[in-house]
């Protein structure tokens, strides 16, 4: 990923979260609960199985579609970040070779199952957590952590790194364009250029972080930062929760790809 | 090294998150006795830096490939474990929410891997010894390299274990450790460089930095070796609790042969990491036996405690399967694009 792909990646995600859709104006805490429970939903499928996960796609396409998030977009870094998954899962077929008959005369190994299982898998679990951040600001989100009972200082630290990740980020490609012009080509890349870059980065933020701190301590800081959102519960988020809920545990429970061939299998035959 | 969801058992990837979530805890209500507030912003925007500074590549000498930093140690150096493990946190954070790099689930784990091992083992067990005071640049860079190579060692064994641990994959732990210890050798060395360089660089340019009081080392000084100790108890007790949630096969394996002997073919579940709730609502649907989730009769038996059962082979099974496979799948994306045209038509 290049370095201004990746910057305009997360301004893209943070652009999205401020739309003004049903699914955007659910608490937080509903979508992180609902999101999380989703994902420990979908890996608790034994390793083999693939046909009953794929009913899970429908959580989050109707996210997706509810929210307006360009679908394509979504997918996109989906893919970008699938390396690691696919390296660790590509042995499975290679490992796991006790073939399997999927039909009279074929047969297969039964990693390729596995691997399969890993990739959708993967593909839920990862989109679910996307859609979650497009639609939920980071600020909301770290409010809702915050109301979980996660620590006020580690609240506090997720706000200020995302508050001057920007800002940093946009100081750290000045460097590295400075960089890349003066060294043609791939010169100027090595170790030692880039230690005294992240030295000099670190140097900068420092005293970015004291100007900071003068600033804020003018604004009356006393060590916690204070929000004057006062969030409630409404019924939209319980029936959110509530339908997330019975849906994942009704594709947990009942094989409903299987089910659905069978009733078509039965009234073709 | 970013572990990803669909490599974890909902058991492991819980043990973790408890892991974790416990450190954060521990780390906060250690920092707000320990700290003035004039670090909680130095801290926040650390972490940016951390952030940014991981997205500038550099060349790995000697291969053409490129490598990015890490940040654990030159964090734990700089802050001191408790407020460094939180930095480390808040990016591991924003990156599985923003790059994906993960996911939900595997973020207790990304944080344990990436947070625990450099800050809480290999910072005060492995550079503080070597560095001494710090005052001499060769201890500086022997303590680096050495703590740098350390920590990501130790979290590269730590992502083999948990994906072994999930049994999610068929790789073996030899093979998989083969795999990822010297690739993360490699990137050690590279990072010690990095961090011994950027501390060095730090000392030059303003020392007072690395001297200020209450910036390293009174924190460094308040972190506990019983505590860690703790921690890992505590962990290898939960650990060992979901570990025997998935050794205990045992009966699967029983209600398989049952399964046999009566013809009456059961899914076998072998995860039994997943919520009791769900376990025993899923037992009740033993109504829809006629599925034909038997067992292939041709199955070695030593083989049959690992592989659940096989949909019979019967084209109707197959066929049906596939044909449900593809109308729910249809079903789910058409419903989506469904929403979405309505939604365009009454947008303007």
């Amino acid at each position: 990923m290049s370095f201004e792909a990746a910057y305009s990646g997360i301004g893209r995600l943070d652009r999205l979260s401020y739309g003004n859709t049903v699914v955007h104006r659910l608490d937080p805490r509903a979508k992180v609960v609902a999101t999380m429970a989703f994902a420990v939903v979908v890996v608790s499928f034994p390793r083999y199985e693939v046909l009953s996960l794929l009913p899970f796609f429908l959580f989050p396409v109707l996210i997706g579609a509810l929210a307006d998030i360009p679908a394509g977009f979504i997918a996109r870094k989906v893919v970008a970040v699938s390396p690691f998954a696919i390296f660790i899962g590509m042995f499975n077929p290679l490992f796991d070779p006790a073939t399997v008959a999927i039909a009279p005369g074929v047969s297969i190994s039964a990693g390729w199952f596995s691997f399969a299982s890993i990739l959708v898998k993967f593909a839920l679990t990862i989109s679910a957590a996307l859609l979650l951040i497009a639609t939920t600001s980071f600020p909301g989100i770290c409010r809702g952590l915050r109301r979980l009972g996660l620590p006020a200082l580690f609240v506090s630290q997720l706000l200020f790194l995302y508050r001057y990740l920007f800002v940093l980020l946009e100081e750290a490609m000045r460097v590295v364009r400075a960089r890349d012009m003066r060294s043609f080509g791939n010169r100027g890349a090595g170790v030692r250029v880039f230690v005294r870059i992240v030295g000099t980065l670190f140097l900068r933020t420092v005293e970015r972080a004291e100007r900071i701190y003068g600033a804020m301590l003018a604004r009356g800081f006393r060590g916690e930062l204070p929000s004057m959102r006062r969030e409630a519960l409404r019924p939209a988020d319980a029936v959110f929760v509530l339908a997330t809920g019975c849906f994942i545990a009704l594709c947990r429970v009942i094989p409903v790809p299987q089910a659905i061939g069978r009733l078509l299998g039965g009234v073709a035959g | 090294m970013h572990m990803a969801d669909a490599l974890l058992s909902p058991a492991v990837g819980a043990a973790f998150w408890a892991g974790t979530i416990g450190t954060i805890g521990y780390a906060s209500k250690k920092l707000k006795t320990h700290l003035d507030d004039r670090k909680i912003p130095l801290m926040g925007v650390l972490g940016a830096f951390i952030f940014a500074s991981q997205m500038i590549n550099f060349t790995i000498p000697g291969t053409g490939s490129s490598g990015h930093l890490g940040g654990g140690m030159i964090l734990a150096v700089l802050l001191g474990p408790h407020a460094a493990f939180l930095v480390m946190s808040s990016v591991l954070t924003v990156q599985a929410l923003f790059f994906a790099d993960g996911g939900l689930l595997a973020l207790g784990c990304n944080i344990w891997n990436l947070g625990i091992y450099p800050c809480y083992i290999a910072f005060p067990l492995v550079y503080r010894p070597l560095a001494g005071d710090g005052r001499s640049p060769r201890r500086l860079f022997s303590a680096s390299m050495a703590g740098a190579i350390v920590g990501l060692q130790m979290g590269a064994a730590s992502v083999v274990l948990e994906t072994v641990l999930s049994g999610k994959t068929g790789l073996p732990l030899g093979t998989f450790l083969l795999m990822m210890q010297p690739i993360h050798l490699a990137i050690g060395i590279v990072e010690g460089f990095v961090t011994a360089g950027v501390i060095h660089y730090v000392r030059e340019a303003r020392p007072e930095i690395l001297d200020r009081p209450g910036s390293s080392s009174p924190l460094a000084a308040g972190i506990s070796f019983r505590n860690v100790i703790i921690g890992f108890l505590a962990l290898a007790i939960v650990t060992g609790g979901a570990l025997s949630w998935l050794a205990s096969t045992r009966p699967d394996g029983l209600e398989w042969s049952i399964g046999k002997i009566t013809g009456k073919g059961n899914l076998p579940e072998q995860e039994h990491g997943i919520p009791a709730t769900l376990k025993s609502v899923q037992e009740k649907t033993a109504f829809l036996p006629e599925y034909g989730f038997k067992p292939p009769a041709n199955e070695p038996k030593e083989k049959k405690e690992e592989t659940p059962a096989w949909p019979a082979v019967d084209a109707g099974t197959s066929v049906s399967g596939l044909v449900g496979g593809g109308v729910v799948l249809a079903l789910a994306f058409g419903i989506g694009w469904i929403i979405r045209a309505l939604r365009r038509r009454s947008a303007p």
